[in-house]
């Protein structure tokens, strides 16, 4: 063989080699191995994010040879991750599932990993809570922070308004808008530009409108004609017409940045906004001094709809459960365990990073805001799971979608029942 | 021999004795070829390869996709025809997006093609600071389109925003919902931001033809008494023309294919009125994990900006190819 075709042999080879590594580069290689454990999850914040560190730590030291990669992102920039994660197939080892729609979807396909046998234990122990990660029998994932949306709220300008206590029925809710529009005081923020803070109102409407019954028959035979969803609709469209929102709300994200709606509550440029337990944490890290709202942070739930045929005490919530890929390691499982024992769901709750599911945990809430919350959840007869959650994606969007435009004025109450039928006939 | 080594000087040596020498002709000469197509291999195997890996593949697979209906993950097994086209055709938001593209494909040629092409004329002259103007139009189109876009979206925040505050400064009101958060407004506030990030790539390209046109023709336009103006619009403006045509398709391309400004701005909203094709299909398969409509859409895109772009390489920049020729 003469020298330039060697040469030029080896540069094609080079040019091989270069492009299998440019077409394997994404980190799939890491989680493969057997000893190494991807962990993703959403607290991205001090003292969250240094607790889970130091969690994945102490189990990689009662487990010598096994590495934790632990990757702690925006709730946001996870969830995007995580849909491409599953459209690759290349699932991090532990992760976290909202439960309802999506996760049978994700079982359907043969994602993840059933915890029923290895995790009997621990599933016993958090009792209901589990349910919204089970499906046909078998447990999925281990719920390790159920919450409530509601409305959080800043004591100082509640005071400064004149507003004695939060309100507990829709007319009080218009007068504490009433009042603080007197007093110059933006009432209340929403995230309209990512539609689903929007779309809570609309669920928590269609909660205080529609019996129990029909919410469950709702979410398994996809029927939405049950004349309450319109009413749910009609009650939202008097909330839009009193004006109670931050000024561009329709565009107005949810959590990223000081001009997002928790942005706006965290900075004292709003009085309220609905949303849920992860809201004290979203707003800790939109301060400069890493407090959120601190001491004037308060929290009252959904206000009762007056003549509405549902639940006035029932709850709008769902949560999180660390979900471990079929194609983990045994390993990981034992990881899962050990974030819903009792020691670390205290120190879970300690740190003001969620509201625990272990029983033995839920005394260690410090924070009077999110034990207030706590109780309001352990007293709610029963928790609706986010419809989008529970309907799955292609539902829940296209109902989002139209919730945001019945925002603008855009999609009367019917019309919102009308596109939500319409992506459910084409699941069927 | 003496003769052989005069013409040996001239030619390459393996080529001559191959020629001369009839036992070795037929050795080297396949040998040669094979050498030649591995060459050809090596240098363009690598890019048709990438080509074929990330340009032929999602395409081929986003059809495929269009007639599936899929969630994103899992096999793809339910086969649903054309239901997906008639679906993302059908469809109210769809056909707005669209026509939010057209509407920016035909503001963008006929609000930046005079802007640029004056503000080209402007700073060809010799005029002071000419360095520091130029830059100074051009840096915008040097920005990431993602921070231009977070950049203007506090700068366009209502209440707070620097926007809101100069249009208070002049005595108008400005809307209550913001420049972002009034349907109305919303998609021309995105063109006017698209405008100041791509004027400059204009006036960069129309710069660069106007020191094409030969100073000779200014010349003799001079001495035939021509004014500044005369000989801007007789003899620069003309000679541009190749120039403007090429920034034309360019524009019409971008423009069609508009995503990321409006992504950051808006998201598409607000209620729709900024979604572009492009944020469609994301909507449709990232967010809502309908990725048989996205892909449709996509096709449909795709369908779109192919038509657009050979039906122009026809009718406008024919001429052009045929003056070079």
């Amino acid at each position: 063989m003469s020298r330039s075709t060697r040469v030029a042999g080896l540069a094609s080879l080079c040019a091989v080699a270069l492009m299998t590594a440019a077409c394997g580069g994404d980190g799939s290689s890491e989680a493969d191995d057997a000893s190494t454990i991807t962990w993703w999850h959403n607290s991205n914040n001090e003292p969250g994010k240094g607790y889970y560190e130091q969690v994945a730590k102490d189990f990689e030291a009662d487990h010598p040879g096994i590495d934790v990669q632990v990757s702690a992102m925006a709730h946001e920039d996870m969830v995007s991750k995580l849909d491409a994660a599953f459209q690759s197939g290349d699932v991090p080892d532990i992760y976290m599932e909202r439960g309802g729609g999506e996760l049978a979807d994700h079982v359907e396909a043969g994602l993840v990993r059933d915890l029923s046998e290895d995790a009997a234990d621990e599933i016993e122990n958090l009792g209901g809570s589990v349910a919204g990660w089970q499906s046909e029998g078998k447990t999925y994932a281990l719920p390790f922070s159920v919450g409530v949306v509601g409305f959080w709220y800043n004591k100082d300008l509640f005071e400064e308004a004149g507003i004695d206590a939060p309100p507990t029925t829709m007319d009080e809710f218009y007068d504490v808008v009433g009042q603080l529009k007197d007093a110059g005081i933006a009432p209340v923020s929403v995230g309209a530009g990512d539609k689903w803070p929007a779309a809570h109102y609309w669920y928590y409407t269609a909660l205080r409108s529609c019996p129990q019954d029909v919410l469950e028959g709702a979410v398994t035979s996809l029927d939405f004609s049950d004349p309450c969803f319109v009413e749910a609709g009609e009650v939202l469209e008097d909330v839009v017409a009193a004006e109670p929102f931050n000024p561009g709300f329709l565009t107005t994200p949810a959590q990223e940045g000081a001009t997002s709606a928790s942005g706006l509550l965290a900075t004292d440029k709003v009085a309220m906004e609905l949303a849920g337990h992860w809201e004290p944490g979203v707003m800790q890290g939109l301060t400069d001094d890493g407090k959120g709202l601190g001491e004037k942070t308060g929290w009252f739930p959904f206000p009762e709809v007056e003549g509405g045929g549902g639940d006035p005490t029932a709850q709008l919530g769902g949560g999180d459960a660390w979900a471990v890929a079929e194609s983990a390691p045994d390993e990981a499982v034992d990881l899962v365990k050990l974030l819903l024992s009792d020691d670390v769901q205290t120190g879970f709750a300690e740190n003001d990073m969620g509201l625990p599911t272990n029983p033995a945990a839920g005394g260690a809430v410090s924070d009077p805001a999110l034990a207030e919350l706590l109780k309001v959840r352990d007293e709610s007869p029963y928790i609706q799971l986010y419809f989008d959650t529970a309907f799955g994606t292609s539902v829940g969007g296209a109902m989002n979608d139209e919730i945001a435009l019945l925002f603008s004025g855009d999609a009367t109450p019917q019309e919102v029942v009308d596109a939500t039928q319409q992506a459910a006939d084409q699941e069927m | 021999m003496t003769q052989q080594g005069g013409t040996l000087v001239a030619t390459p040596p393996e080529e001559t004795t191959a020629r001369r020498d009839p036992r070795r002709a037929v050795a080297p000469r396949p040998r040669l070829a094979w050498r030649e197509r591995l060459e050809v291999l090596v240098f363009v195997g690598p890019a048709i390869a990438l080509m074929a890996v990330f340009i032929l593949w999602p395409v081929v697979s986003a059809v495929r996709m269009s007639f599936y209906r899929w969630k994103g993950f899992g096999p793809m097994d339910d086969f649903v025809g054309w239901a997906n086209y008639s679906l993302v055709l059908g469809d109210d938001v769809f056909r707005g997006a669209v026509g939010h593209n057209f509407l920016i494909v035909v503001l963008s040629i006929l609000v930046q093609l005079p802007l640029g092409l004056g503000l080209a004329l402007l700073l060809n002259r010799n005029i002071r600071f000419r360095g520091v103007l130029r830059t100074i139009i051009f840096v915008p189109y040097v920005l990431a389109e993602v921070i231009a876009g977070v950049i203007w979206f506090q700068l366009l925040q209502p209440g707070y925003g620097v926007v809101d505050g100069l249009v208070g400064a002049v005595g108008l009101t400005a809307p209550e919902q913001g420049f972002l958060g009034t349907p109305d407004l919303t998609l021309y506030t995105v063109f006017v931001v698209l405008t100041w990030k791509y004027v400059g790539l204009a006036v960069l390209l129309f710069l660069a033809g106007l020191q094409g046109v030969p100073a000779e023709l200014y010349e003799a336009a001079q001495i035939d008494g021509a004014s500044w103006w005369q000989t801007q619009r007789r003899i620069a403006v003309p000679l541009l023309g190749p120039t403007i045509r090429t920034w034309a398709f360019l524009s019409m391309i971008g423009s069609i294919q508009l995503f990321d400004l409006v992504w950051v701005l808006t998201g598409g909203g607000p209620a729709n009125a900024t979604t572009t094709m492009a944020t469609y299909l994301i909507n449709q398969g990232t967010a809502r994990g309908n990725y048989g409509i996205a892909g449709a859409a996509s096709v449909v895109l795709f369908v779109i900006a192919l038509v657009m772009a050979v039906l122009y390489q026809r009718l406008v920049l024919r001429r052009d190819t045929h003056e070079a020729r």
